[in-house]
């Protein structure tokens, strides 16, 4: 039987706010544990909750960058289970009415493009950390993290494959990132992603009994819990077996999913308004606001690039992954409109290769904008060779002169031969020289005249406009 | 001393007459000998209340005075108050020294008042007989064999009893003017949002609302000017202009109308509660009020609704009581769900338990519509009836109880009759409409009558102004225990 699988995402993203959700601790990283939690987030009695509009403004942001709806109002609710790390004893969540509804992205997956719906998105609360090693038999509880601010985006069960999943899980972080509402750090656990996974035969309508599977906390582990758990249950189904809907758990290192709790387990959470707070009005004003304060989305950026540069799909994709890279490359292209697929290259291949190289950003990158577009204009106006550009962008990385590509290139004397007269005499002394050769070429041996031009380079230490030395000793030969 | 107007103690420290530390030590005194048998007071920490009266003297003689500045208040234990111990009545925070400041006790604080003590309580408020502290019972002081009415039973009886010159309190179902009633004092539950909840342990939140306790309305006036006030801390809290609520105080009557629901004096009142009541209106009659009939149907509805309501937010709310972070821990357990149960188990008493139970139950997958969502419906009704009878009248009156205090262990077995005290009172929470109780007389026994008097919202002002001219031509209010047990 041929197999449908049927995948769609919880992501959790951590929103960008300097304070807590509600309340006014910091939400920076990697602080000592217990140096960030204040009176509200380790609970004590008679604290209240104060809902940051900054976490709000995020979560708008968001939802009209995927054409959502602003719900108006949202209800915040209690999601009521015990454990030590969450310490009212409920978590703050949205629960019938979320702040964003609807709305949808767009996945590039090879050269097609798929739309992937949004179910919802709302705000609620992280919870704190259970740690469970070096405490002597004891567990440790580390409530910085209770309270930072998360927005959880559930999409529509649209994608068929791990593939698909990637790319829609892709397209979302960049969206983030790009809006500025998600830092996307996901060592840190910035952006988190949790996968509901089913399967049925191809050609039915009727979704199977999905799994969802926690802590996917890369792309790769993204990918391979689905194609194992989809392999999994493949295997199940077409054993005669049944799908047990419950919640599991990927194993990165041994590269599987297992049972975290099943159905029966599950809590009941005893949702209901959190009477502490007001149901949460957002003007119209305020949307248009935040809709009007939105940058370029990296949809709209990649269409340009290919309508307005000629870029292909895929270049345009990869320079919009990310707006940092998007706006650097727009800053070149400025200051070289008419060569925008060489900046494209460049910044994909020599850019990007030795940012990686170093593990640095493009917003840290030694080379500016303004300084590459210096290099890539000695290129196209054929100052010098694209070999000698890859030796000059390596010292302009090393900031030699200033990381000025005009000063480099006159400093190693790299500049290329093409004045013509300068040329014309070089080749009237190779042809002097070489009479032989010339008679050779004249008698129709093609190949004595690329000896000619070696004798050219040669004597130029290869510095010769290698264009100008072919027609200039063409025109000289005929 | 003990019976002055809060008015006239300010006079006395304002013209230097009586230092705070005096007056605080007045008062102290007052406490050690009739606290062992009243048990109004959890805590008394006379060396933290003597720092204050100190910096309440400096203030003084550097002529920073305002009304409050040097007296001293009671503050109920459900107030979280910075180095005192806050136990909100229960052995689950028998050990919670609080490292904060509730919003109100910030605002005595900088009002000059000095902290008396924390008064006892029915377990986090849940209670009308003072009966389910962890602390033991509180007695009325006009008969200790009677219970001084809950959840504010220790604040009730301070007053009362003259161990304090005020108190505040907190209302979620009556558990101000119940206990106000019972012990022949004054008290206000403001509208809801009206004063802070911040750093006011929570028991049901759209319900909890704090308010002063104190001999007369004028008093209760001045108590309310420090009390009131928006606080960004507090999502609820309603951001309006402050108000003087002694403003108003001595406005003639003669333009007022007064409603008397048809339902409340149909059945259920006790026939000393009816007289006394009745009196009180005929007082008011003569103060040129005029009387109109009007009908809250809904009400009769509002113990059930507010036993699914109350209880639910509170098995919500009492869930950080799990002996991770603070508070009582069990001593022995075997891993974690043993801690959270035997915790728990050990550190709630029968009532908490029994809310937390119902609680839950009610906010259950496949009861949730049944009970919550439909009693947020009849809580909506209950407000409509409130709306439709203040466009007949100023204020409502009634009885605050349908009898008078009642004995110790009379209703203790029985939750639902305990319940029912709370039958006049809890409709006004679930509104959200501030209400008020002061002595009109005394029932059988020689125990105290409240009346219950029902603004419109955030109409505490006229409220007060039409308590002061009742107070103004009687004396039920001046009576204060006569035969009080000395130690």
């Amino acid at each position: 039987m041929q197999w449908e699988i049927v995948i769609g995402l919880e992501i959790h993203a951590q929103l960008s706010t300097r304070s807590k959700i509600f309340s006014g601790a910091s939400t920076a990283y990697g602080a000592q544990p217990n140096t960030q939690a204040c009176g509200i987030d380790i609970a004590l009695p008679g604290v209240l909750p104060v809902l940051n509009y900054g976490a709000v403004e995020r979560a708008v942001k968001f939802g009209v960058a995927v054409g959502a709806k602003i719900n108006s109002p949202s209800i915040f609710a209690r999601k009521n289970y015990f454990y030590p790390d969450l310490p009212k004893g409920y978590q703050i969540s949205q629960y019938e009415i979320p702040v964003v509804e609807g709305g949808s992205i767009k996945i590039q997956v090879g050269d097609a493009e798929k739309t992937v719906r949004l179910t919802r998105a709302h705000l609620e609360e992280d919870a704190g950390k259970s740690l469970h090693e070096d405490f002597h038999g004891m567990s440790g509880i580390d409530l910085n993290r209770a309270g930072t601010p998360l927005l959880e985006i559930v999409s529509e069960p649209d994608m068929r494959s791990s593939t698909e999943a990637v790319a829609y899980a892709k397209a979302l972080h960049t969206l983030v990132r790009w809006t500025g509402i998600c830092d996307g750090n996901m060592q840190e656990g910035s952006f988190r992603c949790d996968a509901n996974v089913s399967v049925r035969p191809r050609g039915t309508e009727t979704l199977g009994t999905r799994c969802e599977i926690k802590n996917l906390n890369s792309f790769r582990f993204l990918e391979k819990a689905i194609d194992f758990e989809a392999r999994r249950q493949i295997e199940i189904l077409e054993e005669g077996g049944h799908i047990r809907q419950e919640t599991r758990l990927y194993d990165a290192q041994r590269d599987e999913t297992r049972t975290m709790r099943s159905k029966e387990d599950a809590h009941d959470y005893r949702y209901f308004p959190d009477p502490d707070l007001l149901p949460l009005a957002i003007s119209e004003e305020w949307i248009e606001q935040i809709k009007a304060s939105l940058p370029e989305l990296p949809e709209v950026r990649r269409h340009r690039y290919i309508r307005d540069f000629g870029l292909t799909n895929y270049d345009a994709g990869v320079l919009t992954s990310a707006r940092e890279m998007a706006d650097y490359f727009e800053m070149t292209v400025k200051q070289l409109p008419m060569q925008a697929k060489l900046c494209a290259n460049w910044i994909m291949g020599d850019v990007s290769g030795r940012l990686n190289k170093e593990n640095i950003e493009i917003t840290q990158c030694p080379v500016s904008p303004g300084q590459l577009a210096g290099l890539l204009l000695r290129i196209s106006d054929g100052t010098i060779s694209g070999k000698s550009a890859k030796d000059v962008f390596e010292s302009m990385w090393q900031g030699e002169q200033g990381g000025d590509a005009d000063a480099i290139i006159a400093a190693k004397g790299l500049k290329q031969i093409s004045d013509d007269s300068e040329i014309e005499r070089l080749i009237d002394e190779v042809l002097a020289t070489f009479p032989q050769q010339v008679a050779d070429y004249r008698s129709g041996k093609e190949k004595a005249f690329n000896s000619l031009v070696g004798q050219v380079m040669k004597a130029t230490k290869g510095k010769a406009n290698p264009g100008q030395v072919n027609s200039i000793l063409k025109k000289k030969l005929e | 001393m003990l019976n002055a107007s809060l008015k006239q103690l300010a006079h006395q420290l304002a013209a230097r007459k009586i230092s705070s530390i005096e007056l605080t030590e007045i008062f102290l005194e007052r406490i050690k000998t009739l606290n062992k048998d009243l048990n109004a007071f959890i805590t008394v920490n006379e060396e933290m209340s003597l720092d204050q009266a100190r910096a309440a003297d400096k203030m003084i003689s550097s002529g920073q005075v305002q009304p409050l500045t040097g007296i001293p208040v009671a503050q109920k234990d459900i107030f979280c108050a910075k180095g005192w111990l806050t136990t909100c009545g229960s052995k689950m925070l028998s050990n919670f020294v609080s490292p904060y400041d509730a919003t109100i006790i910030e605002r005595f604080n900088q009002a000059g008042a000095v902290i008396i003590g924390k008064t006892n309580m029915d377990e986090f408020a849940m209670g009308s007989s003072n009966e389910t502290s962890y602390y033991g019972p509180v007695k009325n002081p006009w008969d200790i064999s009677a219970v001084p009415g809950g959840s504010s039973g220790g604040s009730a009886c301070a007053v009362a009893a003259r161990m304090a010159p005020a108190a505040t309190a907190t209302d979620t179902g009556g558990s101000i003017r119940q206990p106000a009633a019972l012990c022949g004092i004054s008290g206000i539950k403001p509208t809801y949002g009206l004063v802070s909840r911040y750093g006011m342990i929570a028991f049901a939140s759209s319900l909890d609302q704090a308010g002063p306790m104190a001999k007369s309305a004028e008093d209760l006036a001045l108590l309310m000017n420090v009390m009131a006030g928006f606080d960004a801390r507090d999502s609820t809290s309603m951001q309006r202009q402050t108000e003087d609520y002694s403003r108003d105080l001595e406005k003639p009557l003669d333009r007022l109308r007064i409603g008397l629901p048809k339902e409340y004096f149909a059945k259920g009142m006790n026939h000393d509660v009816a007289s006394a009541v009745e009196a009180a209106i005929a007082e008011y009659r003569k103060l040129g009020a005029t009387i109109v009939e009007v009908s809250l149907p809904n009400t009769k509805l509002s113990i059930p609704v507010y036993y699914v309501l109350a209880p639910a937010e509170a098995s919500s709310n009492l869930s950080r009581f799990d002996g991770v972070r603070y508070g009582y821990r069990a001593p022995q357990y075997s891993d974690l769900e043993d801690m959270y149960k035997k915790t728990r188990a050990q550190g709630f008493g029968a009532e908490v338990k029994r809310r937390i139970l119902i609680g839950t139950y009610v906010l259950s997958h496949g009861y949730y519509d049944a009970y919550y969502l439909q009693a947020q419906k009849l809580r909506r009704l209950i407000a409509n009836d409130f709306t439709e009878a203040f466009k007949q009248c100023d204020v409502i009156m009634g009885p605050t109880t349908p009898a008078v205090a009642f004995d110790f262990g009379e209703k203790s077995d029985d939750p639902i009759q305990m319940y029912l005290s709370d039958i006049y009172t809890s409709a006004t929470n679930l509104a959200g409409l501030p209400g008020m109780s002061i002595p009109v007389g005394f029932g059988d026994k020689n125990r105290p009558v409240g009346l219950h008097i029902v603004g419109n919202y955030f109409r505490e002002a006229q409220m007060l102004n039409i308590a002061h001219q009742y107070q103004q031509v009687t004396d039920w209010h001046l009576r204060a225990p006569e035969r009080l047990p000395v130690a």
